[in-house]
């Protein structure tokens, strides 16, 4: 792939949007984690799926591309994590109801612009799967921006974040503006998804920002340390995933989440092993 | 003398319970004060109400001589609550971290800890007795540790007064000694005022210039000789309301 790489523009565009995600998508899975909402990421994946095929529709109905599939993605994704919050704060005994509502919204409305555009096809499957070779110039940028105004607003926000997701009632009392801290966070959840669907799929996304974590969090003795590891876990996952992939010729969206299971089976036993040595010591 | 809470009539009922009724109530600077009382007899409800995360049905409330709407240093009051309610064992922050968050808000949006903010949080830390343990994660530390952590989290904001509500709750004997004698270092030699909710009439009785003792209504509110040379016939009017509603025959 090293070779090809220098070689084709839209594997150096892939290779390049990979290192981005593997950036952002394990950042803001640490605070999701932490928070206990790991399932909205897959929620609100399958309401970006639901916009990509709204897009694809556009394009099959008046027969030139309306609405870019990112941007469509990127559009119902914001709605979606809005849309979660209103629910959220109407069932506030049983919050997690917000999700299976969005996510059989997502493939409700998926079905139907699927089956609009007249069904299935090779682009469809590189959405839900993953892709090397399908990030295009366009997503390229929109992912590079992203990805800057993501890194922006942690770094601005990041202690009003690390404060609300440690202990929301102690961020409250002391004046903190959560529910307004916390929407901006779901909207940059809601983007670093639809922005990491082109590599790894809308099936395998929330996993990229929920094992890295799970791993780290093993070991990591502080929050920014298990931020860090958790990106250095989540760039090796997509490094190898997206080579191995391109190699055995399988979509790079499988080939990552392997690699990230391992990554995680391993820190798991790493602290098996350190727990037993430490008993035997004693 | 400088009042810094005031509560006058204040009343407050959930779902047309009465919880509290009429509470005047009032602490000056530089006072250790124990609010006593039975399991629902609306302790937690009164410090919520303090803190502004309840409305008071009626009654008015002044924090630092400024009606609650008007009051906006939420920094001069720092908060320790029951531990269990709020923290997660497994979250994997340091202490270091941990205590940090108490400056989010005073340090504001927009903008970094610098170096005098990290002096302060160190500070702090050192201040509960917590320096060896400064970047172990929070989740690996006794209960008595834990709580020492979130005492530090509440002085680094430097606050006049630090409410702290059932703070000993599943802690050991003699590590509730060892806390109560930092609260006492922290009220004598750094000036901070405390309301202090808890069950320990006994320790309480030793430590604090002022007792509460709320059930529904102030039963009593006097410094501790007077509370020790209560009655039992006072006592029992104290705790034996909540006797009665437990034990209705079905």
């Amino acid at each position: 792939m090293l070779a090809d790489l220098l070689e084709y523009d839209f594997l150096r565009q892939t290779f390049l949007t990979g290192l981005l995600i593997g950036i952002i998508a394990p950042l803001l899975g640490t605070f999701i984690v932490v928070r206990r909402l790991s399932l909205i990421a897959d929620a609100l994946s399958h309401v970006t799926l639901a916009g990509i095929a709204f897009g694809l529709f556009l394009e099959k109905k008046f027969a030139f591309m309306l609405l870019p599939p990112i941007y469509g993605g990127l559009l119902f994704s914001v709605m979606g994590s809005i849309f979660i919050e209103k629910l959220r704060s109407v069932y506030k005994a049983y919050q997690e109801l917000a999700i299976p509502i969005i996510l059989s919204g997502g493939v409700g409305l998926s079905v139907i612009f699927i089956a609009l555009a007249d069904g299935f096809n090779t682009e469809l499957m590189n959405f839900l799967f993953g892709s090397a070779s399908a990030v295009s110039k366009t997503d390229f940028i929109t992912i590079l921006i992203i990805t800057i105004f993501v890194l922006v607003i942690i770094t601005l926000f990041y202690k009003e974040l690390f404060t609300l997701s440690f202990d929301e009632e102690h961020a409250k009392v002391s004046g903190i503006h959560s529910k307004q801290i916390h929407l901006l966070f779901i909207i940059l959840t809601a983007l670093v998804i639809a922005a990491s669907i082109q590599i790894v799929g809308v099936l395998l996304v929330s996993s990229l920002m929920t094992l890295p974590v799970a791993a780290s969090m093993r070991i990591a003795k502080g929050f920014k340390q298990m931020m860090l590891l958790a990106i250095v876990f989540g760039e090796l996952a997509v490094m190898i995933g997206l080579i191995s992939g391109y190699y055995l010729n399988i979509p790079p969206g499988g080939t990552i989440v392997v690699v990230a299971i391992i990554i995680l089976l391993m820190t798991i036993s790493y602290k098996r092993l350190q727990v037993t040595f430490k008993g035997a010591k004693a | 003398m400088n009042s810094i809470i005031s509560l006058e009539n204040i009343s407050y009922s959930y779902e047309k319970k009465p919880i509290l009724q009429q509470i005047n109530f009032e602490i000056h600077k530089g006072a250790f004060v124990g609010l006593l009382g039975p399991n629902g007899g609306g302790k937690t409800t009164l410090i919520k109400i303090i803190l502004g995360i309840l409305n008071p049905d009626s009654g008015s409330l002044t924090l630092f001589d400024q009606p609650l709407e008007e009051f906006k240093s939420w920094n001069k009051i720092g908060f320790v609550s029951q531990k269990s309610n709020s923290f997660n064992k497994g979250f994997p922050a340091s202490v270091y971290e941990v205590v940090s968050s108490g400056l989010t808000s005073k340090v504001g949006y927009f903008k970094f800890f610098n170096q005098e903010h990290k002096e302060k949080i160190l500070y702090a830390i050192n201040a509960v007795g917590m320096s060896d343990y400064t970047y172990e994660n929070i989740g690996n530390l006794s209960g008595g540790q834990q709580q020492r952590v979130f005492i530090a989290r509440a002085l680094v904001s430097e606050p006049e007064l630090l409410i702290l509500d059932e703070p000993t709750v599943g802690i050991d004997y003699e590590n509730v000694q060892r806390f109560y004698e930092l609260l006492h270092d922290l009220n004598k030699q750094n000036g901070i005022s405390l309301l202090l909710v808890t069950h320990d009439t006994g320790t309480m009785t030793k430590y604090a210039t002022k007792i509460a003792c709320l059930n529904k209504t102030l039963h009593f509110h006097g410094n501790p000789k007077e509370f020790e040379n209560l009655s039992e016939k006072e006592m029992s009017k104290l705790y034996g309301h909540d006797v009665n509603i437990v034990s209705h025959n079905h």
